[in-house]
C-alpha cells in the first residue's frame, strides 16, 4: 500500500474569504485519504477553514534556468508598482 | 453509588479503553499520515473520557478523575468488551473502530437530547468528533473491503472477529433503564434499528459480507470482560501505582 500512495500538494485557507496558503504535501491512495491526512497533519491546531488538496504532478512549475527569462524583466519596470501617489492622510491598508 | 455515577462511568470507560487502544499505534501505523491519524482519534477519545470522568468525579464527591481512570481494577471497569479487544493488523482496528463508531454516532446523537444539562453538552462536544471518527473507519472499510483480494480479506477478518462483540452495545441493564426512564439515558435498544441499516450501508460499498449473528459475547456493563484488559490496565496504570499522586 506504501509503494502506491502518491503525493498530493495541501493548501489551506485560514479563515473565509482569505486565499488558500501551500503549507506542505501528504501521501495518499485518493482524493478522500489525501484529504483527511491533510486535515490531520496540517489543521490540527486549529489552522484551516477550507482544504484544498491537488496531485502534486498536476502542478506546473517554471524552472529555475528559466528565471532570467522570467522574472528580470520585471526588475526595472518600478512604475509598475503604485508607489508614486501620495496617500490621503488616515487612509489605511492599501 | 448512583445510577447517575455508574451510567457516566460506562461511557467514560469505552472511550478511555479505546484511547488507550489507538494510543499503540503511536509510531506502528501503516504510514507516517496514518498514524497520525490513528493517534489523533486516541486523544479524542481520551478528551471525551476526561469529560465524563470528571462529571462522575463531581457526582461521586469523594474520588478525584485520575482515581477514576487509574485506580480501579478490571472488574470495576465497565466499558463495551468490543473496544478492549486487541489492535491486530489494521484491518482489526478498522472493523473494530467502525462498528463502535456507528454505535457513538448514534449514542451521542440521542444523549445530546438529555434531560442532564452535562450530558447533553458532553455528548454534543463529542459527537463533532465522534462523525469524523466514523467517516474515518468507513472510508478506510470502503478502501480496503473494495481494494485488493488481500485488503479484502483482511478487513472481513476484521469484521467477523470483533461481530460477536457487538450484541452488547444494544443491552439494557436495570441502571440503564432507570435512568433512560427519568428522561437522562439512551435507549440502546433503539438504536439497534439505525446500526443495522448504517452498517450494512457501509458493508455492501465495501463489498463484504454482513456475518450471521450467532454468540454475542456479553459482560462489559457488569465487569466481566475479556483477557484483554488486565494487560491495557496494567500498562495504563503502572506509574500511578508504582508512585501513588506522581505529579509532571
Amino acid at each position: 500500500m506504501i509503494e502506491k500512495t502518491i503525493v498530493w500538494e495541501v493548501f489551506i485557507q485560514s479563515k473565509n474569504g482569505l486565499a488558500h496558503k501551500h503549507v506542505g504535501n501528504v501521501h495518499a491512495s485518493d482524493k478522500v485519504m489525501a484529504l483527511e491526512n491533510a486535515r490531520e497533519l496540517y489543521t490540527r491546531r486549529n489552522e484551516g477553514s477550507c482544504i484544498w488538496v491537488v496531485k502534486a504532478e498536476y502542478i506546473v512549475s517554471s524552472e529555475s534556468e528559466d528565471s532570467e527569462a522570467f522574472f528580470d524583466p520585471s526588475n526595472d519596470k518600478i512604475y509598475r508598482h503604485p508607489t508614486f501617489y501620495t496617500m490621503p492622510e488616515g487612509s489605511k491598508h492599501i | 453509588m448512583s445510577d447517575l455515577f455508574t451510567y457516566t462511568l460506562r461511557i467514560a470507560d469505552s472511550s478511555l479503553i479505546l484511547g488507550q487502544r489507538m494510543s499503540m499505534w503511536c509510531s506502528k501505523g501503516p504510514t507516517l499520515e496514518e498514524d497520525i491519524a490513528l493517534s489523533n482519534i486516541g486523544l479524542d477519545m481520551f478528551g471525551q473520557a476526561n469529560g465524563f470522568y470528571e462529571y462522575a468525579a463531581q457526582l461521586d464527591g469523594t474520588k478525584s478523575a485520575d482515581d477514576l481512570a487509574f485506580n480501579r481494577n478490571e472488574r470495576e471497569f465497565f466499558n463495551h468488551q468490543l473496544v478492549e479487544q486487541e489492535n491486530g493488523h489494521f484491518g482489526i482496528t478498522v472493523a473494530r473502530n467502525f462498528l463502535h463508531d456507528v454505535f457513538n454516532f448514534l449514542f451521542y446523537t440521542q444523549l445530546a437530547n438529555s434531560k442532564d444539562e452535562t450530558l447533553a453538552a458532553l455528548a454534543t462536544k463529542s459527537l463533532k468528533e465522534v462523525k469524523y471518527h466514523l467517516k474515518h473507519s468507513s472510508n478506510w472499510l470502503i478502501r480496503l473491503g473494495d481494494g485488493t483480494d488481500k485488503s479484502k480479506r483482511k478487513i472481513q477478518e476484521g469484521i467477523n472477529t470483533m461481530w460477536q462483540f457487538t450484541g452488547e452495545l444494544f443491552e439494557m441493564d436495570e441502571i440503564d433503564k432507570q435512568i433512560l426512564n427519568a428522561g437522562i439515558g439512551v435507549d440502546n435498544t433503539a438504536l439497534k434499528k439505525d446500526w443495522d441499516s448504517l452498517v450494512n450501508k457501509t458493508l455492501s460499498k465495501a463489498k463484504i459480507n454482513r456475518p450471521k449473528d450467532a454468540y454475542m459475547a456479553t459482560g462489559g456493563k457488569k465487569g466481566l470482560h475479556t483477557e484483554h484488559l488486565g494487560f491495557i490496565l496494567a500498562e495504563m496504570q503502572y506509574l500511578q501505582r508504582a508512585y501513588p499522586d506522581a505529579k509532571w
